[in-house]
């Protein structure tokens, strides 16, 4: 299925969901958050969407004002065809659906995100930090992240000042 | 957290322990010796791989994929720079394409030899492991020839090589194949018939291939499962289109499909079909100037891409979001080894500590690139 | 004989019977911890150069005394031997440190003993028991407290692991040697090793000599089960669970370093001779050479003894560097479920054959 055809599908039993954006690829499509975990049931388990393989979940901060966003890739292996979700969050309180029941790959790739930009999945079953230590403070790839001074009495160094990099 | 059973004992595997791949910590919740629960903890070796590609422009952050997957350095590159392409634009000479392949494929089987071996010496076997170690260093010898590195090389650069393929290399190619393909019936002789080998590991840790796609697992240990999938061949980058080569899937030989010897058999076949297909690449490589599609300025335009290659470990991705800057905005690693990782909990549970270890090693996995 | 002999000669001199008897046992043990400390050091040469070669490197090499380790490697052990003497004495602070301490030592005293009986050659054994056989397996059972201690005195998980995993298999896998080394002993109706080796003069079908393992398909068994089941007993590849390095690293040896690991390495090599010793004079002729009436007096029975034993111990480090080992349930499977029934079959049929054919 082409991706109009993917979107069609999706809008008629869940409208509203799919937002218009021109800025988007044409492999691209951007949701919004208040249904998703329907929507993404029923990508995985409709017949002609079978969206079984999640293959990459990524964060993204559009910007010190800008929003928050989830990528969520999707394949299917019976279908050969993908799908990118784009959902955007408010920045003070970023939260969304979990998906990690349907796509146990899910319980990783969004303990990553939360870690990394402080994205809240609800409903997932055990959400806290995998790649920083547990009590680490504040959310690393954000652009307005600032590093902590230091950590149990160690030094934290800090980033290079961004200069002349032309 | 959780909570402990009256009768369970928390043994904790790492995270410096001879057998965890890296500096990996695993909470085993056992009883007796049996399994009941697996929490890995991750993060010893995360560098902020992310961050830094952040604040560095493009060309720079190739030898930072360099050191993420340290084992299979050709191919970290290979996925980055058919991202970059991709996103680009920009058409490599055919020489390039070839040699690339080449490269690619070499480090495959250095670094299936350095898995296999290394699983035989966590099964006890010591001697294989030298015995593979051994002609891996040729083909490290030849690596080093060719770009002055042993192991991180920043050979693959977008547009093109770093270095042209040396002196005589086609000749030192060919005879090092020529020396290998009996090496592989050497080893199959001394470990993988070995009846006490075959104990260790026939239906331990079978991954079912719905776990599997589920749990995101893909490369060798999907294909161990039973599931043809191979993303040289379905979704091909590069010239994979051109060569002929076999997808080996797990088929239950000696157990069940899906364990732990069918992981371990799929990379012995996969190796072959290496140096099959680096046989055909080195016949029709033709010449010209690797240097030629270089671009003097990387700066991409704005828009991201998704790509995904075939590495030694399974599906590597690169996520990479583009705003027009020399730097990137975003340039995040889907790892293979990351998810086939996720999936030890789920198969080991009901095991004994020793099948523990035989599991985590026939996965496969290397922690630079699951923490990056 | 050795201490018989000293008894004898103190005899000779005056009547002192108990200090006698105390001065020739001592006097007697110092050869024997002489042969213990030889041979540990010429074993784990062999080892290493032995596997070196199996896998395709060279091993310890060096240049000459003074330079390096001595040519071809030859001074690596004793180089080896003064670190482990002079390296710091480190006891876990968390250890309960009497067990600790004894542990090793207990270890030793199950090899040293043992090796008291082993008959080098026709002269040259330090006591020769009446129940030699029964002595050497005895005796060999010592080492489990040892073991079991030194898991449990470590305070440490894997230690303990370790341990319980290697109490259980040695416990187990003295069934069927004990069981196959009741075949030779049927076979010439004593426990003594002197005449065991004494039974098995001449030749049989003219042309092989009449060593145990020739006389008939069940003893020939009853050696294989017998040698593959003191491997186990001393804890090598394939039965290596309890020192799995790649698991357990180390096992219950984890906590022990320097001189303390060093007596477990003596005791560990001293083992290895001791069931190669046993095997050998019982099932593989002894001291006595494989061509019957041709070298075959005197110093030309230690130089057979050691050569038999010196191929069973290159046989077992052949192994090591070979197989993989074994899961713990695995190896009591192959023990409790294979080898002993077929021990026991070889017992039966040894007792039917020496009926029928005398």
């Amino acid at each position: 299925m082409t991706l109009a055809e993917i979107k069609v599908a999706i809008e008629s039993l869940f409208p509203g969901t799919i937002l218009e954006n021109e800025e988007l690829a044409d492999h691209q499509v951007e949701f919004k958050g208040d249904q998703w975990l329907e929507v993404a049931t029923f990508m995985k388990n409709d017949p002609d969407l079978s969206f079984d393989q999640l293959e990459c979940i990524t964060g993204f901060d559009t910007g010190v004002e800008g929003s928050l966003q989830t990528r969520y890739n999707f394949h299917s292996m019976e279908h050969r065809h993908k799908i990118e979700v784009i959902i955007s969050h408010d920045r003070e309180n970023p939260k969304v659906a979990s998906i990690e029941k349907i796509w146990r790959i899910g319980d990783w790739f969004e303990r990553e995100t939360y870690d990394m930009f402080g994205i809240v999945y609800e409903g997932h079953r055990d959400l806290r930090r995998i790649l920083c230590p547990d009590d680490w403070e504040g959310w690393p790839l954000r652009k307005d992240y600032e590093g902590q001074l230091d950590y149990h009495g160690i030094m934290v160094p800090k980033m290079k000042e961004e200069s002349g990099w032309e | 957290m959780g909570v402990v059973k009256g009768d369970q004992m928390i043994l904790n595997i790492g995270p410096q322990h001879p057998s965890t791949h890296g500096v990996l910590r695993l909470e085993v919740m056992t009883d007796g010796e049996i399994v009941s629960e697996i929490r890995p903890h991750l993060g010893y070796l995360h560098r902020c791989f992310e961050k830094h590609c952040e604040n560095v422009t493009y060309e720079q952050v190739i030898p930072f994929t360099d050191r993420c997957d340290y084992l299979a350095s050709m191919n970290s590159n290979f996925g980055y720079v058919v991202a970059m392409e991709e996103l680009m634009e920009i058409k490599v000479p055919e020489r390039v394409e070839y040699i690339r392949v080449i490269m690619g494929e070499l480090n495959r089987i250095a670094s299936h030899l350095l898995a296999l071996g290394v699983y035989g010496l966590d099964i006890g076997a010591f001697t294989p492991f030298l015995y593979m170690l051994r002609d891996r260093e040729r083909i490290l010898d030849m690596f080093e020839y060719t770009c002055g590195a042993r192991l991180l090389y920043n050979y693959m650069w977008v547009g093109g090589l770093s270095h042209d393929l040396p002196k005589d290399f086609e000749k030192i190619c060919i005879d090092f194949l020529d020396y290998f393909e009996p090496q592989i019936s050497e080893y199959n002789q001394l470990l993988t018939y070995n009846k006490i080998f075959v104990e260790r590991t026939a239906d331990v840790g079978v991954l079912p291939a719905d776990v599997a796609v589920s749990y995101g697992v893909t490369g060798p240990n999907l294909r161990a499962s039973g599931v043809k999938w191979d993303v040289r061949k379905d979704e091909p980058y590069s010239i994979y289109d051109r060569f002929d080569f076999e997808v080996p899937i797990g088929t239950g030989e000696l157990g069940t499909i899906g364990d732990c010897f069918d992981r371990y058999l799929v990379r012995m076949q996969e190796v072959r079909e290496s140096v099959k297909i680096i046989r055909q690449a080195l016949k029709d490589i033709p010449g010209g100037d690797v240097h030629q599609a270089l671009p003097k300025k990387i700066r991409p335009p704005k828009g991201s891409v998704y790509r995904r290659t075939e590495s030694p470990r399974g599906d590597l991705g690169y996520y990479i979001v583009s705003d027009g800057t020399p730097v990137a905005s975003r340039l995040k690693m889907r790892s293979p080894a990351f998810t086939s990782l996720s999936v030890l909990d789920e198969i080991s549970r009901g095991w004994m500590i020793s099948d523990v270890i035989a599991i985590l090693g026939s996965l496969d996995i290397v922690l630079g690139e699951i923490d990056r | 004989m050795t201490v018989d002999m000293l008894i004898d000669w103190f005899a000779t001199i005056g009547d002192f019977p108990v200090l006698a008897f105390i001065l020739a046992v001592v006097i007697s043990g110092i050869p024997l911890f002489l042969v213990m400390a030889l041979n540990a050091m010429v074993a784990v040469y062999v080892e290493r150069k032995v596997s070196a070669f199996m896998m395709d490197r060279i091993g310890p090499m060096g240049q000459g005394p003074g330079l390096h380790a001595g040519k071809w490697g030859l001074l690596q052990t004793a180089a080896d031997a003064v670190k482990l003497l002079v390296k710091e004495d480190t006891v876990p602070e968390s250890s309960d440190k009497v067990l600790f301490k004894m542990a090793p030592f207990i270890i030793f005293i199950g090899a040293f003993l043992g090796l008291a009986a082993v008959p080098f050659s026709s002269t040259l054994q330090i006591v020769d028991f009446n129940v030699g056989v029964f002595y050497i397996i005895a005796v060999g059972s010592i080492s489990v407290i040892g073991i079991v201690m030194a898991g449990w005195a470590s305070n440490n998980k894997w230690s303990l692991y370790g341990a319980m995993r290697s109490a259980a298999q040695i416990i187990s896998y003295e069934i069927p040697a004990g069981l196959s080394i009741i075949v030779p002993i049927m076979m010439a109706s004593t426990m003594n090793l002197q005449e065991l080796i004494h039974y098995q003069s001449g030749t049989v079908w003219g042309v092989l000599p009449n060593w145990i393992i020739f006389n008939n398909p069940f003893s020939f068994l009853a050696f294989f089960i017998f040698f593959i089941s003191v491997i186990a007993e001393t804890n090598r590849t394939p039965f290596d669970i309890p020192e799995a390095e790649s698991e357990l690293v180390a096992g219950w040896m984890t906590e022990y370093s320097g001189f303390r690991w060093a007596i477990f390495f003596l005791s560990e090599y001293a083992n290895m001779l001791i069931v190669s010793g046993l095997a050998v004079a019982g099932f593989l002729g002894g001291w006595r050479s494989p061509i019957p009436g041709l070298f075959d007096s005197g110093a030309w029975g230690l130089f057979w003894f050691m050569g038999k034993v010196a191929s069973l111990i290159f046989v077992m480090m052949w192994f090591r560097w070979t197989f993989p080992r074994l899961r713990v349930d695995q190896l009591m499977h192959v023990c409790w479920k294979v080898f002993i029934p077929i021990a026991m079959l070889n017992i039966f049929g040894v007792g039917i054959w020496k009926l029928i054919f005398g």
